[in-house]
């Protein structure tokens, strides 16, 4: 008994400690991000790798995503003679969830582990302690940057993946399964609000972004610098930024539409 | 070559016995674990020190603490006048503008140039103009010998080519010390010379103070102005190379002897061999 007790002690407390390590962290980092204005490059730079290069994964995750949500939809709507909803439930279906969810999930899985791995290397190689001891502090040359250019570039990929998935729900809903295309858009327009809505879904992802980079990063610079810990620590961005990005979902769904 | 690796301590024979670097009292555990137990040491100014001890003993974790790495749990640490525990991260940012490390990978930034790596510190920490920064960098590669190969990424470069940008890097902003972890582990002789005779050179040259970290017994004695001998956390012997030979302490001869069995045992303990071979009750 007291084993398990001793057990599952130890596991709580190694979990607070790592937690509190990872908010002192970022504290550290968002106290530094000011100086990323003299140093543009960097942050553009980051940009292009985490942003720019997810382009496509998002865009064709998301025209998938919003074909095949077309026909689930279409089938089950054609039966009770609403076919016509389908444009607002598609968009309100990416809009709302699927866009923020998805898109974060699939930036942890291509940007949030090559993060946590380049930055595993780099401790690894020594080359963080190499810029420590020449009085650079990493966490404002190398952390920062990678931190704000997830920050910006997530609401962006969930606004491409929402809106290239409406456009692929147009393509199945509209020209293969004959929906109208004027109901299709109007009803669209109608039913979608600004900010009930789409505001909301920007909130989503601005949110996940944040705690998406904020994983990866905090992983890479806390792993152990062998070949294991690096691999541990890329495993654990995927599955860590899961869990939150999921249950932050919940938490935040309730909150913007748990009173209607 | 030779007159130089002949170990000439020029900051000794002027009578300077200034220590840019002291340690009193230094403790430093890792969980239950003392690492350093009670460790004094001075590093004269102008002197190539080498720190030396059996793997695990405390070598490098002593240059992360003189590096501000590693905060000690007891003693004092002053560099240059300045206890380095009690500094802020502003303080020692600064005074580590004055310090350079060559660390055992060489820590180059694998997405620069070797031209770049080098002038990295010139440009996060100067204004001087392009022209000026190009200039330095190319001294500074001229001094290690790898001027032309400056446009190399260091995926190209060998190990110990690797150390000498390393060492480049780290005198880039001429700084009052230079700290080298291991610089001659896993190195080819000639590679071996070359850095030996680098580390010498520059300290004399640079009016460098040098401190090495290294258990190569004839290297380090071929460059050192004094060695300190560590091993359980504290310092077993110090003094110049030629009588640090001549140290009766048995542990200090074993090591520098390379010597197999003798206060560092050879068997693990166990029980009496007959007993175990003949496997009888304990």
């Amino acid at each position: 008994m007291l084993t398990w007790l001793q057990f599952f002690g130890k596991k709580g407390l190694s979990f607070f400690e790592r937690l509190g390590r990872a908010n002192v962290f970022l504290l550290r980092v968002l106290a530094g991000l000011p100086t990323l204005a003299l140093h543009p490059r960097l942050l553009v730079q980051q940009l292009y790798f985490v942003g720019a290069l997810s382009f496509w994964i998002i865009a064709v995750s998301g025209l998938t995503v919003g074909m095949v949500l077309s026909l689930q939809m279409y089938n089950t709507l054609v039966d009770f003679g609403a076919a016509e909803s389908l444009g607002p439930v598609v968009a309100l279906s990416l809009v709302r969830e699927l866009g923020p969810v998805l898109a974060a999930l699939l930036y942890s899985g291509r940007a949030g582990s090559a993060l946590t791995a380049e930055i595993g290397l780099m401790k690894a190689t020594e080359q963080l302690a190499g810029m420590e001891m020449m009085a650079v502090d990493p966490l404002k040359r190398v952390i920062g940057p990678r931190f704000l250019a997830g920050f910006i570039s997530m609401p962006l990929l969930a606004a491409i993946f929402s809106a290239i998935g409406i456009l692929g729900a147009a393509f199945v809903g509209v020209g293969l399964l004959g929906v109208d295309s004027g109901a299709f858009w109007s009803q669209m327009q109608a039913k979608v609000d600004f900010h009930e809505d789409i505001v909301n879904g920007i909130i989503k992802s601005v949110v996940f972004g944040a705690v998406a980079t904020w994983i990866a990063v905090f992983e890479g610079y806390d792993a152990s610098p062998t070949t294991e810990g690096v691999s541990r620590a890329t495993t654990n961005t995927v599955v860590y930024t899961a869990f939150a990005v999921l249950g932050l979902d919940f938490v935040l769904t309730a909150l913007m539409f748990g009173d209607k | 070559m030779n007159s130089v690796l002949d170990g000439e301590n020029k900051a000794m024979m002027a009578g300077d016995t200034d220590s840019l670097v002291k340690a009193r009292g230094l403790h430093f555990s890792h969980g239950d674990r003392a690492i350093l137990d009670g460790v004094d040491i001075d590093i004269p100014r102008g002197s190539v020190t080498t720190i030396m001890g059996p793997s695990g003993t405390g070598k490098t974790t002593l240059l992360r603490l003189i590096g501000g790495q590693l905060r000690p749990s007891a003693g004092t640490l002053l560099v240059d006048g300045q206890n380095v525990p009690d500094l802020s991260r502003r303080e020692l940012f600064f005074l580590r503008r004055r310090m350079g490390m060559m660390f055992q990978s060489g820590a180059l930034f694998s997405d620069l140039t070797i031209f770049e790596n080098v002038a990295y510190p010139l440009r996060e920490h100067t204004d001087l103009p392009e022209e000026l920064i190009r200039d330095l960098v190319i001294m500074k590669l001229h001094a290690v010998g790898l001027r032309g190969a400056r446009h190399l990424m260091p995926s190209e470069l060998s190990g110990g080519m690797a150390r000498r940008v390393a060492l480049a890097r780290a005198i880039a902003l001429d700084p009052m010390m230079v700290m080298y972890d291991e610089p001659f582990t896993g190195q080819d002789p000639i590679t071996v010379g070359v850095i030996m005779d680098l580390i010498r050179r520059l300290n004399d040259n640079l009016g460098l103070t040098s401190i090495v970290v290294s258990h190569d017994v004839a290297e380090v004695s071929a460059i050192s102005d004094r060695i300190y001998l560590l091993s359980n956390g504290k310092v077993i012997a110090s003094g110049a190379p030629q009588d640090l030979r001549q140290s009766d302490s048995a542990w200090a001869q074993q090591f520098l002897n390379a010597e197999a069995d003798g206060p560092v045992p050879f068997q693990y303990p166990a029980r009496e061999y007959l007993d175990d071979l003949l496997d009888l009750p304990q």
